[in-house]
């Protein structure tokens, strides 16, 4: 299939199985077959039951866990990168420049404080100091961090304060296409809200999302489509 | 994309019968961080050594491309020659601070010292360079004057950095650079490493048996085992789904805190 120029990622026939080497070389079959595509500006939410594949198709995409087989094509430009047959440095590159990820849980250096997480990747993505640091003011005083907070690191922070660090510091790019991993599951209401917002901003300026959210409302209102990743699942009873 | 900084040809080095490198071939570019893991004896520090042109390799080449844009195999250059990168392009970061620091100079000293080697004689702009790379790497401006013999072990090592760095090095090689430092410090010094290596566009070549520094310094990894690379490739993929059947063992023996 050749991708469409409205198209930001092109999933054709991925397969995934872990070898596990320290256990006889059993293989563990993940999912199969995986194809789907992500336009400009939509959201595509993975939907299944737990354990279905869903948080590994994303991390494929993200370059973090190897595909066997199929490609991966994130739109560069006018050009596409595959990230199943990327080089390191590409897509330590298209990282930088194209594709964020949000993660189910914070993971940072111990110790740095809050606004200098979120300054820090603004500055990875390329911005200049100062507009790095305006930019995580904005984004965490609009996901209601309250502001005697951030100069603390988020280590001692409630699970809802450390997920709405964790998705500054995944907004403070200008990544063309966000993967998210279930980012609002511990987030009340109000901080709901507040992401479902930035999502929307985001997309109405091109940018694509490929999501997992457990949340059926904030499901509801951002997604486009919800695909199935039963149908790739290779596990039994999964 | 420009040519490879760094180029490993097919090195070997044999101590007595046991092989520390077995045909070791990689490149890296520029401002990209490499880190080197594997456990005691795996020939990881070996290699540092032969890529930084500190040992000679029983066969194979290790090239470096200069400011000029021309490669040249680090083993047919002069001593002077080698010895100018050394000063001009490179730092290297020792695991013991002591090795990396004239302990008999003052701090100020130690960070000048660089400098003057490349032919700056002007004490006020050393005396200035010196103070600003103190306060830098988060040494109080007060302890310019004190001999690194009345520093802490952490604090030497933020110096050691200070010195390699103020020349704006193109290549810098750490050996377990947060190594022999108490974990209340190791936290700080590695946000402080990994802040500068973006900043100044750094290439590193890092050698540690600490996965979580590796995952936190470097872009790509190389996991060796009895002289050998047995998985190389993007750091966080070769952590979260290694496939050699050593990595394996290794990233599932980590305790996590």
């Amino acid at each position: 299939m050749t991708p469409r120029p409205s198209d930001l990622l092109v999933v054709e026939a991925l397969d995934k199985a872990f070898i596990l080497h320290l256990h006889g070389g059993k293989r563990l079959p993940v999912v199969t077959n995986v194809s789907f595509s992500v336009a400009r500006g939509e959201c595509v939410v993975l939907g299944g039951p737990s354990g279905v594949g869903k948080s590994s198709i994303l991390k494929i995409v993200f370059g973090n866990y190897r595909s066997e087989c199929g490609s991966i094509r994130l739109a560069d430009g006018e050009r596409f990168l595959d990230i199943a047959r990327a080089s390191a440095r590409e897509i330590v590159d298209a990282r930088r420049r194209l594709m964020g990820y949000v993660s189910q849980f914070l993971r940072v250096i111990p110790r740095v404080s809050t606004f200098d997480i979120v300054a820090a990747a603004a500055r990875d993505a390329g911005l200049e100091a100062s507009a790095a640091k305006d930019r995580a003011s904005s984004l965490l005083t609009r996901l209601n961090l309250p502001e005697r907070l951030w100069s603390l690191p988020p280590a001692t922070f409630s699970g809802g304060e450390q997920q709405r660090v964790n998705i500054a510091r995944g907004f403070a790019g200008e990544h063309r296409l966000l993967i998210l991993d279930e980012p609002t599951a511990s987030l009340d209401a109000t901080n709901r809200e507040a992401v479902v917002e930035l999502i929307a901003e985001r997309r109405a300026g091109g940018v694509g999302f490929l999501a997992i959210f457990h949340d059926d409302d904030v499901r509801a209102r951002v997604a486009d489509r919800v695909l199935d990743v039963s149908k790739f699942s290779e596990r039994e009873g999964a | 994309m420009s040519a490879p900084l760094l180029v490993a040809e097919g090195l070997f080095k044999r101590y007595g019968s046991i092989a520390a490198c077995r045909d070791i071939s990689f490149e890296l570019d520029e401002g990209e961080a490499l880190a080197i893991v594997g456990e005691s004896g795996s020939g990881k520090t070996t290699l540092l050594h032969l890529l930084g042109g500190l040992l000679a390799p029983d066969s194979g080449a290790v090239f470096y491309r200069g400011r000029d844009g021309a490669s040249r195999n680090l083993f047919e250059m002069s001593e002077a020659e080698r010895r100018a990168l050394m000063r001009a392009d490179w730092g290297f970061v020792h695991q013991d601070a002591a090795r990396g620091l004239r302990m008999n100079v003052s701090a100020g000293g130690n960070i000048g010292e660089r400098l003057m080697a490349l032919g700056d004689r002007h004490y006020g702009r050393i005396r200035g360079a010196a103070s600003q790379w103190l306060e830098r790497v988060e040494i109080p401006l007060a302890r310019l004057d004190d001999s690194p013999q009345t520093y802490s072990g952490g604090m030497r090592q933020r110096l050691q950095i200070a010195r390699n760095l103020v020349t704006a090095p193109r290549l810098v090689f750490m050996d377990e650079p947060t190594g022999g430092l108490d974990v209340s410090v190791q936290a700080r010094l590695l946000d402080l490493i990994r802040g500068l290596i973006a900043e100044m566009g750094l290439a590193v070549v890092l050698v540690t048996h600490d996965l979580g520094v590796a995952r936190l310094l470097s872009n790509r990894i190389l996991v060796m085992k009895q002289g050998e690379v047995v998985e190389s490739g993007l750091t966080d993929r070769v952590l979260d789904d290694p496939q050699a059947p050593y990595t394996q063992l290794l990233v599932s023996s980590v305790l996590a805190a």
